[in-house]
């Protein structure tokens, strides 16, 4: 069994720690993985994925469009964007924040109401949070990927939940490891 | 670098560059491109590979060619266009062989995630007669960069590791092992294999094409190139990542999967192609494979049905060879009549080139652009450039439509690169706009790094890649060095000094150079003085010149169409407050403590 996960953002959102943490976690599992990103320029802002698989045996690093078991999405416009990768019963987690892309902000274009609405009229069941607000409540709004992280670790019973704050850890300096440890279980803790 | 254990979760980047060190390498050289960047930076990383930012993907191709001949084993990396540049050296040391191993990594873009082409790199190794291996993941990386420093010294030829984004950029589990230090090699002075005059390259290609012959041989006994074979119904060749696409599509059918492409396993091919009853052959960009298959009589599908354009999924695959499979397309849902926003990149807020573009669209300019951060500037709201073609051709594509244009254009024409495109082959192109009487204006955009393929330190930078100081070039001295008599340097945040420097430059019969100069708002250890920025929107009147600047911290609101400012995204560079007529944007006079 393969497990396709597709993390989306806003460039300067923190997805690659996100997205790393993940496939750290389900190779210590014992799984395979494979991760895959575009990464390049140094600017913010452009809109960023991240494809994580794993299982007994990975070949491509891409998940296919309608195979996305759990789509992770850290902006509520880019949740939509993606949602085509989604499998028949796949579920999104979204942060519920909008970032406004520079043409919506200028105004010359829109964006879209109601996305929780549009997601719902295809059956697709959404999780949106504030996460970012727990995030600024937790004192660093930075955080905010290791909260996202929390509430899809509670869905992936496959990688043993002593796993994650380890890792946490073993990828953080030490002054970031209390903060986002407190992040992670307050990510368990919304929903 | 620190790995705990045996086992560790690398990019193809990082792979090539733990096999680097594993195999022995002992000097690299680049200059940074995506998506290659990262090879350097890694190898850079352990204290035993002397790893170093060359000026242009030239001199680090001619470096570790010394560095070969001088006995350390040594890589270059570099993305596909970058070897284009270097291409004049590199054609050669096939011919003359190495002495210690040298392995040269091209990193090709399928899909130009952030390139100016696609070209299918591995047309250089047919080209060039050099061996080449195309990794399918980050243990292959590594794997084959060991094998390819062993090929590289038993048949005396640099080896090619051709990797694509989705192989540099993507990340598995890599087996690690330690590092092998290599015997030393004496650097003997041998004129008929290092200096290729007419008289001994004639006998060097020569011996060029009996190698070729022998790695033909190699390449069908290597456990690189593999046969798995299942069924003699369907049997698909393909290489790199492909084969991890058309696993996920064909998973039970027979593979011919090739590591070590080139020179072509001929003999392989043929017994794999005589024991299936359809041969298809899988691969991105252009017919490589194919076309050597067709030569050898042998019929098969591959881009009749494969798009040459673009990067390749399962997807594509699955779609493009439905009729060899009983496996349905995975159904996906469609928002019909949705219009979702883009979110392409854009120059950051407090980004030092914003302002340069505002005045370029300002002042009317034609401009003949580069490639950096700045090639951002041809998007909305500035559109401010007419060309872009590859690094260092702003300036010499201006003296080139000055010569078309003449007076058509003198006044109006303007140049646009940053200081590292400036370093790589800009000031070539300089010096031919004075030598050959040009009169156009070239701006230098000093941000004192490479920012666009993620901060590496440059010549002008005053810091090597490990992060030791070195000596700081002085852009200014240069240029006056190259004979340029008008050079101005600006803060390019100081609005009214570019627009007045630009307007003095454009009306001078000579040619001249503008440097600005301020560093990337992103760099770690720059940490500019803030005078905050707020807007008072009871004045704003709605006459859209903080538009202009096309600074996502700068919003309107729907409601009122007024301007907001997104203090979230805010860093108080203010140049919104240097361009709002009624004064609505203002910056405070005190600085933050
Ligand atoms: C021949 C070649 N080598 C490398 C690259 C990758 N590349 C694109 S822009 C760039 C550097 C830009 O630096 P600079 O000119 O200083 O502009 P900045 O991004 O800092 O604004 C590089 C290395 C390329 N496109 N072509």
């Amino acid at each position: 069994m393969t497990t396709n996960i597709l993390l989306c953002g806003v460039g300067g959102q923190g997805t690659l720690l996100a997205s790393n943490l993940l496939a750290e976690c389900a190779m210590e599992a014992g799984f395979d993985v494979k991760k895959s990103e575009i990464h390049g320029m140094a600017q913010r802002g452009g809109s960023v994925v991240s494809h994580v698989r794993f299982g007994e045996k990975i070949d491509s690093p891409i998940i296919r469009k309608g195979e996305c078991d759990i789509l992770l999405s850290f902006e509520e416009l880019e949740s939509i964007r993606w949602a085509e990768y989604l499998k028949k019963d796949g579920l999104i987690i979204t942060n519920s924040q909008h970032i406004l892309p520079m043409s919506v902000s200028a105004g010359n274009a829109v964006y879209p109401k109601n996305i929780q609405e549009i997601l719902s009229s295809k059956s697709i069941q959404t999780i949106a949070v504030d996460a970012i607000g727990k995030a600024k409540e937790l004192g660093n709004q930075k955080c905010l990927n290791v909260v996202l992280v929390g509430l899809l670790a509670k869905r992936l019973p496959m990688i043993d939940e002593k796993i994650w704050p380890e890792m946490i850890k073993k990828m953080l300096p030490e002054k970031l490891q209390k903060l986002n440890l407190e992040a992670f279980q307050a990510g368990r803790n919304i929903a | 670098m620190k790995h705990n254990g045996k086992r560790a979760f690398l990019s193809g980047n990082a792979a090539i560059a733990r096999g680097a060190w594993e195999a022995g390498i002992r000097f690299a050289s680049a200059y940074p491109g995506t998506p290659s960047t990262e090879i350097l930076e890694h190898c850079g990383e352990y204290a035993e590979i002397d790893a170093q930012w060359a000026v242009n993907e030239k001199t680090a191709m001619e470096t570790v060619i010394g560095a070969a001949y001088g006995g350390a084993r040594s890589l270059c990396a570099q993305k596909h266009v970058g070897l284009n540049v270097a291409a004049d050296p590199f054609f050669t040391v096939s011919y003359t062989g190495v002495n210690a191993g040298l392995v040269i990594v091209t990193a090709d873009d399928p899909g130009m995630h952030s390139s100016q082409n696609e070209q299918d790199n591995r047309n250089y190794a047919m080209m060039a007669k050099m061996p080449m291996f195309e990794p399918s993941d980050s243990q292959e990386a590594k794997d084959m960069t060991i094998a390819a420093i062993e090929i590289s010294e038993k048949y005396d030829t640099p080896v090619i590791i051709r990797t694509t984004t989705r192989v540099s950029h993507s990340e598995s589990i890599v087996e690690l092992s330690e590092r092998k230090e290599a015997p030393e090699r004496e650097f003997v002075k041998d004129m008929a294999k290092y200096c290729v005059l007419p008289n001994n390259a004639r006998k060097l290609h020569v011996k060029v094409e009996a190698r070729q012959k022998a790695l033909a041989e190699l390449g069908c006994k290597i456990e690189f190139n593999r046969i798995e074979k299942t069924s003699s119904k369907i049997g698909i060749i393909t290489s790199g990542i492909s084969y991890c696409h058309a696993k996920e599509v064909f998973p039970d059918v027979s593979y011919l999967k090739l590591g070590f492409s080139y020179p072509f396993p001929t003999e392989l091919i043929k017994k794999f192609a005589s024991e299936v009853e359809t041969l298809i052959v899988i691969e991105e960009n252009d017919p490589f494979i194919e076309t050597a298959v067709r030569a050898m009589g042998i019929n098969c599908i591959g881009k009749d049905r494969i798009p040459v354009c673009g990067e390749l999924n399962p997807d594509i695959i699955h779609e493009s060879l439905k009729e060899f499979t009983e496996k349905q397309m995975p159904e996906t849902v469609k928002f019909e009549g949705l219009d979702i926003p883009l979110r392409p990149p854009v120059l950051c807020p407090g980004c030092p080139h914003r302002g340069v573009f505002y005045t370029l669209r300002k002042l009317n300019c034609t401009v003949t652009g580069d490639i950096g951060c700045y090639s951002l500037g041809a998007f909305a709201p500035h559109n401010a450039m007419h060309t872009i073609v590859c690094m260092g051709a702003s300036v010499t594509n201006a003296l080139g439509i000055e010569k078309a244009m003449k007076e058509k254009i003198h006044g109006k024409l303007v140049a646009v690169m940053g200081e590292s495109t400036f370093m790589h082959s800009g000031m070539t192109g300089l010096l031919d706009t004075v030598y050959n009487k040009g009169r156009h204006v070239t701006m230098i955009l000093d941000n004192s790094i490479t920012a666009m393929t993620g901060h590496q330190p440059n010549p002008a930078s005053g810091k090597t890649l490990k992060g030791e100081p070195t000596k700081a070039l002085n852009i200014e001295n240069l240029c006056k060095a190259l004979g340029f008599d008008n050079v101005h340097v600006v803060d390019p945040f100081d609005l009214v000094s570019v627009e007045s420097t630009l307007k003095t430059a454009l009306k001078d019969e000579q040619p001249s150079v503008i440097i600005t100069k301020r560093p990337c708002i992103l760099l770690k250890d720059y940490k500019p003085k803030v005078r905050l920025v707020s807007i008072n929107r009871d004045k704003c009147v709605k006459c859209g010149m903080c538009q202009k600047l096309g600074c996502p911290a700068i919003e309107v609101n729907p409601e009122d169409g007024k301007t907001v400012i997104n203090q979230a995204l805010c860093v108080h560079c203010g140049l919104c407050a240097k361009v709002c007529r009624p004064g609505a944007i203002t910056q405070a006079e005190e600085e933050v403590k």
